[in-house]
């Protein structure tokens, strides 16, 4: 049997969808090249005038800390953050999905059942273990959070890409004298690239984004990321001028889109996969 | 050389080796998880403000239940929120599933708009945006006018305020509607050609063979997005902060103000504790009357 078809209704449908849904977006990137008194006169997306104002005078930044700073410090948070979470989820879903071992369907369960843990309950006491380590009003929380692979979603999203590569592969590296670090690294890393991929991409949008544990754990503006650098914006945006909010807020949402662009198959599978059992 | 029957053989026999590569996760679980975990717990029977305890008792729960306002109009506001935010999404993301699995050249185009807004998750920059498109003077109440519907004062009104955080959620309905697409996908052509031969209609098809098929994807997406709307922080924050009149003050907020602005650590925690309980309770039900509405097609 052929698959159903959208038909003419259908795709008329979709498409309006589609308009309704991007919209926003693409107003949002419009604004970022109007004039102050145009933002909220008009409707449409392109403006009458284009001007750059928004991004020179926004990039400017509050005080006297540019966004370049900010930029650079969600770099400085985000990048290794990413790395580590890769490193860690890797050595771990290698352990679940090869390794037999004590204990091993107990503490998995426990692992997974952690993803429904409300992160209110955690919050404080690690809040108070990163006071206690000195580390408030630095990136080490993230970091520390990453290496000891704090978030069960990605070892979980590796553990299913593992389990289908097949056992025969690594065996046989083994009986030629492999190392399980080596099968690791040579067989089942190469292999699963495409979910390591995806869990990096996650993780970058994840880090990127977040707010909620940025407020918390940093609070010297010369710290701030561009989420909280963008939050200082707005407070007097009235005052500020508005085109330059948007033309910043459009640059802080521009590194998710590249990666989404440019991983989209990976990413979507990866969404997938989180979703079905392996 | 190996042996099928055997489902462990090779580098698989050494035990110890297993917990070395888990050994990051297993540390972590520890003193990031399972300490933060129990002594939150304790924390919530104390008047703890980061820097001395006092034990309390049962004190901070009494003060919860008996003396705090807040804490009803909150949990109130909380559940009409994620009640109405994830039947909305799912709602939104199984439709536009049923409509991206059928056969288009333009499939791939509709996808990427659709899970577009979802890649900026909780976002600074999103909360930005969608007060700008509630804003009185902005586009929203703008093309209303085209329409010549007066202006509605979306966010500052306790009447419309609520309303317009439930609807963020709805537009970042990415992740569950790619889940249910890869679902859908596996529905076996030949029961849907079958149904359709005895005469079956879309509706019907979607009723008795499209959803009992999906019902357990259905039940992983509730759960997920359940815990994760009840935790809605960043654009309550930016946009509304809660307001006006406390008509967006989402359990999220009154524990960052309880705990980050207030400093009671101890209160914080038992109101954590009370979320969590309910967030149990619900979900024991669902898996309990799972039994009933999802259906397993094998037995693992």
């Amino acid at each position: 049997m052929k698959k159903e078809k959208l038909g003419i209704l259908g795709n008329v449908l979709m498409i309006v969808c589609s308009i309704v849904i991007i919209y926003p977006l693409l107003w949002l990137l419009g604004a970022s090249f109007k004039s102050n008194n145009e933002i909220f006169t008009t409707q449409g997306i392109l403006p009458k005038e284009i001007t750059f104002e928004g991004y020179v005078k926004g990039w400017q930044g509050i005080g006297q800390i540019t966004f370049s700073r900010f930029f650079n410090n969600s770099m400085l948070l985000t990048v290794p953050t990413v790395i580590l979470t890769i490193i860690s989820s890797c050595l771990v879903a290698y352990g679940f999905s090869r390794f037999n071992f004590k204990g091993k369907k107990l503490l998995f369960g426990l692992m997974l059942s952690t993803m429904m843990l409300p992160n209110s309950i955690i919050m404080i006491p690690r809040y108070i273990i990163f006071m206690r380590f000195g580390w408030l009003n630095s990136y080490k929380p993230f970091y520390a959070l990453a290496l000891f692979a704090a978030n069960p979603f990605f070892q979980y999203l590796l553990i299913q890409f593992f389990r289908g590569i097949p056992r025969e592969l690594d065996e046989s590296a083994y009986l030629d004298g492999c190392s399980s670090v080596k099968i690791l690294t040579s067989i089942i890393a190469p292999l699963a690239k495409a979910s390591i991929v995806s869990a990096a991409l996650f993780q970058f949008l994840w880090t990127w984004n977040d707010f909620n544990n940025a407020l918390i754990y940093i609070d010297s503006v010369k710290k701030y990321p561009v989420s909280l650098g963008l939050r200082l914006s707005i407070d007097s945006d009235a005052k500020v001028g508005w085109n330059k909010v948007t033309a910043m807020t459009v640059l802080g949402m521009l590194p998710c889109v590249i990666l989404f662009f440019i991983f989209q198959k990976s990413f979507v599978e990866g969404v997938a996969k989180s979703g079905l059992k392996g | 050389m190996y042996r099928k029957t055997k489902t462990f053989t090779g580098i698989s026999k050494n035990q110890i080796q297993g917990y070395y590569y888990i050994a990051p996760w297993l540390i972590g679980f520890l003193l990031l998880t399972v300490y933060p975990f129990i002594i939150s717990l304790f924390y919530s029977f104390t008047d703890f403000d980061m820097f001395t305890f006092k034990f309390v008792g049962l004190e901070n729960y009494k003060e919860i239940f008996t003396n705090d306002d807040t804490f009803y109009g909150s949990l109130t506001i909380t559940m009409i929120f994620t009640v109405a935010s994830v039947i909305g999404k799912l709602s939104v993301a199984l439709l536009c599933a049923l409509f991206l699995t059928r056969k288009s050249n333009l499939t791939g185009f509709y996808r990427t708009a659709f899970y577009l807004p979802s890649i900026f998750g909780g976002s600074v920059s999103l909360a930005i945006l969608w007060k700008y498109l509630f804003k009185t003077d902005g586009l929203i109440n703008g093309i209303l006018k085209v329409f010549s519907i007066s202006r509605v004062n979306w966010l500052g009104s306790p009447d419309t305020a609520l309303f317009t955080l439930i609807l963020l959620p709805l537009w970042q309905m990415g992740s569950p509607m790619v889940i249910f697409i890869a679902a859908l996908q596996t529905v076996p052509k030949e029961l849907l050609e079958a149904a359709r031969i005895d005469g079956a209609g879309i509706v019907s098809v979607f009723f008795k063979v499209k959803l009992p098929l999906i019902s357990s994807v259905l039940l992983f997406n509730l759960i997920q997005q359940t815990i994760s709307i009840i935790q809605f922080f960043t654009p309550a924050y930016i946009i509304t902060q809660g307001g006006p009149i406390k008509a967006t003050y989402l359990y999220s907020l009154m524990i960052y103000d309880v705990s980050f602005r207030n400093f009671r650590m101890g209160y914080a925690s038992a109101l954590s504790w009370i979320l969590f309980v309910i967030m149990i309770v619900y979900t024991i039900i669902l898996f309990r009357t799972a039994n009933k509405w999802v259906f397993y097609e094998d037995g693992d």
